[in-house]
């Protein structure tokens, strides 16, 4: 079997184990499920660099290509470049940690981590497929499970938040299958087989009327998935609603889909279409940048408060995806990365709180330092993070995104960048008001004084993410220079376009 | 022959190495070793910065007249474009070289002082890392490569300060305080963060070397584009300045330092008034070629926000009581003196009085400010109050702390011998030689700089004979040798000659002594002394009579101008009730009130035509027959 498929056969295969142990040993399972798979990403990275430095320049690396459904040119196709690499070594971490942050679940144990392994399963799918069909399909798989996690296992209007959830991101599919299709369907101008392979696609120029009707389709259907103003109102009700490790996988790495997708796809393939609405998506991208924060300002809830900022850090990697420019790309792709860690390590802690205090509300706590010094600063340290501080991947790929987007000759993107480097102001205001509000001055509830601190897989959910996040922003230099080099033969046909 | 600077990386390395051994494994490290090993570490960085100041200004530093500049180290850290890149690396030049003997100067002495001030203080490890972590971000500023290293430990140092303020967190003031300060100089930072943007977009480069070099074609081409009434160099540059005015307490982005005494005295006495808020007037003086040369408007403005603010702030600390207070804003005041010196330099030879000095006030004043906050924490400690109420009579207790105290504040006033007399005298000579107003408003500041330091001296130590109820003590031995070690340095570095060292084209020059300034200049000062000593000497209610005629000046001046209140009326009723609560209530109502709306509408529209799908064979059979007849009669009629 070779490499990539590998990634998806380990989630699966832990799936059925999981079937047939008992309940306790549920989560073990899926422990061990989840450091084989980061190990295996590991070694993926690892084999990708020797590939490199043997002088492999081929595109995409440890392609397999199987023929599924021959009338239509639907094939199973498999590959990765820095781009995907980055993604699935982040996803495999925050399962990883997310694994080690659900450590608590009592309600139907197997079933929960079943259907998070389905969910998972789908994510190393959508990033690892070439062909548009086969990506489309790991990421309804993706999709589907988020219906019944928050439907089950949530908090509050959960069945609503479910609800709402599932609808937006399925009217969001019919107009990403839409977008798809018309992509397949003008993928030989010039007569001869139609392909859903998208660096093929790539290689050959749509016709620029196609792009102006399929770009739309496309961008705001992954747009919907990566909080694309107006349709993000899914997000905070559904990360409010869903339960922490859903929280983490959900903004960490599911949100990417469509940030990944809006530039590989979308933009990559239609170029001119995206030429044409740039202006109307830069604009909607930085309302959701500068909104998103001050949005995040007004709320009680931390896991409110933590989704706006989503929003408005996810509008950054939207706004990078419409720069042309591949360091504005690449800051694109390192923010994903970036916000999948600092977001996913957010959604813990608050889960970790939450499961302690039973209240999200923070103006019901305060002093909580004190109590809980390890989460404490974990959550300082994260906040820290997301507020763009130096030393932490956030300062990394917001300042490659504007150092990116800010050389653009265009007045109007640069008045656009500045806008939205307003927003990294913002974000102090409401990560500080949060964090100081909850964890510092006097501890408000008295039965608070005798909450536990972090237990040791509490430890391993935080350590590992603080470690990577810290990693990232003080040696960016190999993983910038891996996603910008796998920008690069996508980038330069895009050019000659 | 190249000299060999590549030691000093051990300054910032030892410094980074203590924080994370002090900060990770503190909590099990008994309390006394963490404070031994970033104390260790600070005392070896000020070892190297004393070693490569006397190699580099007494040897090597000079070549043919002119000092070098070297850069030993510049790693590669995040690549943009081929000419965009962040680098790390450390850079020694005159200032450079200063500020790490001012930094590791201030720091060491804070780091012996906090062993008796922070004493049985919980979390006196966390007090120790933090230090350590802000002596090294401080380190990493001052001798930056290039501007984007600078910004980088420019935030480090903002969140250090953060978390100094806020040391004691469970006190709201302190958590409330730490927050403005964290968030006003971060507005400021955007500033700067976008002046570096505009900077880059020009020349291509963050480098200080290339920016700097005369022959750069992009900056001459830069100051020939306008917009709006300025070259697109000057508002670069401007906005780069609002950064430093951020962080160095200018008006109006002031507000956060007054606040920030919330922190434990040391930590104010290193950040607060010797260091960080000094890196705002060392941004402009490491940018100075650009502004003088090519942004004479931006410089202007830098000059006149300086004098503003040197005056804005000596007329508040005429009337504050809490003596940390005090000293803030004459800290305030006193950083205007050096960002108005800046503005009225020239570039070359003595037309760089007003640069050099500025760096030497920067560095007088970093010793003799520490001093005063440093002996204030003293007498606080002694007191366990900051309010001037609470005090008077305290010289035969705190006989170290006075003499200290007063060597200070005749530093402050400008009297010689002391150092402050030789860099204020050569700020007001430079601002002399460009234009009388300042030079008059600075002269009058000096005054006004003597009348409230010795308000300070002799309601603290004479004034009111009180009884105190637990007799006050004189700080233990660490804390008084911190004392009179800056109280050494405060009498003996004025004599420096600066101008053979600093000056703003790296070429000495010489400086004489202008007794046409410094005669009315000590009038003054010694006027202000007097005025305060018939005031405050003997208890008396001259003063409060004095505060109630003129009533108006008085609350004015009590309340900081209120600009306080202006900044809480923007952020609460503008920011947060005005925007952000109405983008909570939109997003809710109507983004979300739209979505949901749709789907209330699908939900509807599914519920009126379900009837449709009733499984009544007569009903479907009716529909469509209905159907063909319809269609028929269409047909027949449009054939028609």
């Amino acid at each position: 079997m070779d490499k990539l498929s590998l990634l998806i056969w380990v989630p699966v295969i832990t799936m059925i184990v999981m079937a047939f142990v008992n309940d306790s040993k549920v989560k073990w399972v899926g422990a061990i499920g989840a450091t084989v798979q980061l190990i295996q990403s590991v070694l993926l990275l690892f084999s990708f660099f020797a590939a490199r430095n043997a002088g492999d320049t081929s595109e995409m690396l440890f392609t397999t290509d199987i023929v599924w459904y021959k009338y239509l040119n639907i094939h199973y196709a498999t590959g990765v470049d820095g781009v995907s690499i980055a993604l699935i070594l982040l996803t495999s971490i925050i399962v990883f940690t997310g694994v080690f942050a659900s450590w608590e679940i009592k309600d139907r144990t197997k079933e929960f981590f079943i259907t998070l392994y389905m969910l998972a399963t789908g994510v190393f799918g959508f990033f690892i497929s070439l062909d548009l069909f086969t990506m489309f399909l790991f990421y309804e798989l993706a999709v589907i499970p988020m219906y019944l996690l928050i439907g089950i296992w949530g908090t509050g209007p959960k069945e609503y938040s479910a609800m709402k959830l599932t609808l937006m991101l399925m009217g969001a599919s019919a107009f990403l299958l839409v977008g798809i299709l018309g992509i397949y369907f003008n993928s030989a101008p010039d007569g001869g087989q139609l392909t859903f392979n998208f660096i093929e696609i790539s290689k050959i120029d749509i016709p620029a009327s196609a792009q102006y009707f399929f770009f739309p389709l496309t961008f705001i259907g992954f747009g919907v998935l990566g909080a694309l103003y107006p349709f993000h109102t899914w997000s905070p009700d559904g990360h409010a609603s869903a339960p922490t490790a859903v929280s983490m996988l959900h903004a960490g790495v599911l949100m990417k889909l469509g940030g990944y997708g809006a530039l590989r796809i979308a933009v990559m393939l239609m170029p001119e279409g995206a030429q044409y609405y740039q202006w109307i998506f830069i604009i909607l991208a930085v309302i959701g940048a500068v909104y998103g924060a001050f949005g995040a300002i007004w709320q009680k809830d931390l896991k409110y408060i933590n989704a706006y900022s989503s929003v408005s850090h996810l509008a950054f990697i939207l706004f990078a995806a419409l720069m042309f420019n591949q360091v504005a790309f690449e800051g694109a792709v390192l923010q994903m990365i970036s916000h999948g860690l600092i977001t996913a390590l957010f959604f813990a802690l608050i889960g970790m709180i939450y499961s302690r205090t039973k209240t999200r509300n923070i103006n019901e706590m305060g002093g909580l330092m004190k109590v809980m010094p390890v989460l404490g600063v974990a959550y300082f340290i994260a906040g820290f993070a997301s507020l763009g501080l130096p030393g932490f991947s956030a300062f990394v790929a917001e300042m490659t995104i504007f150092v990116g987007a800010f050389q653009n000759d265009e007045l109007f993107i640069r008045v656009a960048t500045i806008l939205v480097i307003s927003s990294i102001v913002i974000t102090a205001v409401y990560v500080l008001r949060a964090a100081g509000t909850m964890l510092m001055g006097a501890i408000k509830n008295k039965e608070f004084e005798l909450l536990p601190d972090a237990h040791w897989y509490d430890k391993v959910a935080v350590f590992v993410l603080i470690a990577v996040i810290a990693g990232m922003g003080m040696f960016p230099n190999w993983l910038a220079s891996m996603i910008y080099d796998g920008l690069s033969p996508m980038f330069e046909r895009f050019v000659v376009n | 022959m190249q000299a060999d600077f590549s030691y000093i990386i051990w300054i910032p390395g030892v410094l980074l190495a203590s924080f994370l051994v002090v900060g990770l494994f503190g909590s099990k490290l008994k309390p006394m070793l963490s404070g031994a090993i970033a104390t260790l570490a600070i005392l070896l960085g000020m070892v190297l910065s004393y070693s490569a100041a006397f190699q580099y200004f007494l040897g090597k530093g000079l070549v043919d007249g002119t000092y070098q500049t070297f850069i030993p180290q510049n790693w590669e850290w995040l690549r943009f474009y081929d000419t965009l890149v962040i680098k790390l690396g450390v850079m020694i030049d005159p200032i450079s070289i200063m500020m790490l003997v001012v930094v590791t100067t201030i720091s060491s002495m804070v780091h012996i002082y906090s062993f008796g001030y922070m004493k049985g203080e919980q979390g006196f490890e966390r007090f120790y890392a933090y230090l350590s972590l802000f002596s090294f971000s401080m380190i990493g500023l001052v001798i930056a490569t290039n501007i984007f290293q600078m910004y980088i430990f420019w935030e480090l140092v903002g969140v250090s300060s953060f978390l100094l303020i806020g040391f004691y967190y469970t006190k709201p003031s302190a958590v409330a305080a730490s927050k403005k300060a964290f968030i006003v100089t971060r507005f400021a930072d955007f500033g700067f963060l976008v002046g570096i943007f505009v900077l880059s977009y020009y020349t291509k480069t963050f480098d200080f070397q290339e920016l700097m070099n005369p022959d750069n074609a992009a900056i001459t081409n830069m100051t020939g584009i306008s917009f709006m009434g300025m070259s697109v160099l000057s508002w670069a540059l401007l906005l780069i300045f609002m950064g430093g005015a951020g962080k160095s307490a200018m008006f109006p982005l002031h507000i956060w330092l007054p606040d920030a005494m919330e922190g434990p005295t040391p930590v104010s006495a290193l950040i607060h008034a010797a260091t960080m808020v000094v890196a705002g007037v060392y941004l402009v003086a490491r940018l100075f070629g650009l502004y003088v040369l090519h942004a004479p408007d931006a410089l202007a403005i830098v000059a006149g926000v300086g004098a503003f603010t040197s005056l804005f702030a000596a007329l508040i600390a005429v009337t504050q009581t809490d003596i940390k207070r005090v000293l803030a804003f004459s800290t305030m005041s006193q950083i205007g003196y050096m960002m108005l010196a800046l503005g009225v330099s020239g570039y070359v030879g003595t037309e760089g009085l007003g640069f050099t000095a500025s760096m030497f006030h920067l560095f007088t004043h970093a010793m003799f400010k520490a001093l005063l906050f440093l002996g204030a924490g003293a007498v606080i400690h002694a007191v366990h109050s900051n309010e001037m109420g609470d005090m008077g009579g305290l010289r035969k207790y705190l006989p170290i702390t006075h003499i200290t105290f007063l060597i200070a504040a005749l530093a402050i006033s400008g009297i010689p011998p002391f150092a402050g007399f030789f860099s204020k005298d050569e700020i007001l000579a430079a601002a002399y030689e460009s234009n009388q107003l300042y030079f008059w408003t600075e002269w009058f500041v000096a005054g006004l700089t003597a009348f409230y330091m010795f308000r300070l001296y002799f309601n603290i130590f004479w004034g009111n004979n009180r009884a105190y109820e637990h007799k006050p003590h004189e700080a233990p031995f660490s804390m008084s040798f911190a004392l009179i070690f800056l109280a050494i340095m405060t009498t003996i570095v004025g004599f420096i000659p600066f101008s053979q060292y600093v000056s703003p084209n790296l070429i000495p020059f010489e400086t004489h002594f202008h007794w046409n300034i410094a005669i009315p200049s000590v009038a003054i000062g010694v006027v202000g002394i007097v005025v305060a000593a018939l005031l405050y000497l003997k208890p008396k209610a001259t003063a409060d009579k004095m505060a109630k005629a003129m009533p108006g000046l008085y609350k004015l001046s009590l309340h900081k101008f209120y600009i306080d209140e202006m900044y809480v009326w923007v952020t609460h009723t503008i920011i947060f009730n005005s925007i952000a609560r109405p983008i909570a209530w939109f997003d809710k109502k109507v983004v979300d009130g739209s979505m949901d709306g749709i789907a209330w509408v699908t939900n509807k529209v599914s519920d009126k035509t379900k009837g449709l799908q009733s499984g009544q064979l007569q009903q479907y059979a009716f529909v469509m027959i209905a159907g063909v007849v319809g269609l028929a009669l269409f047909i027949l009629y449009y054939l028609n």
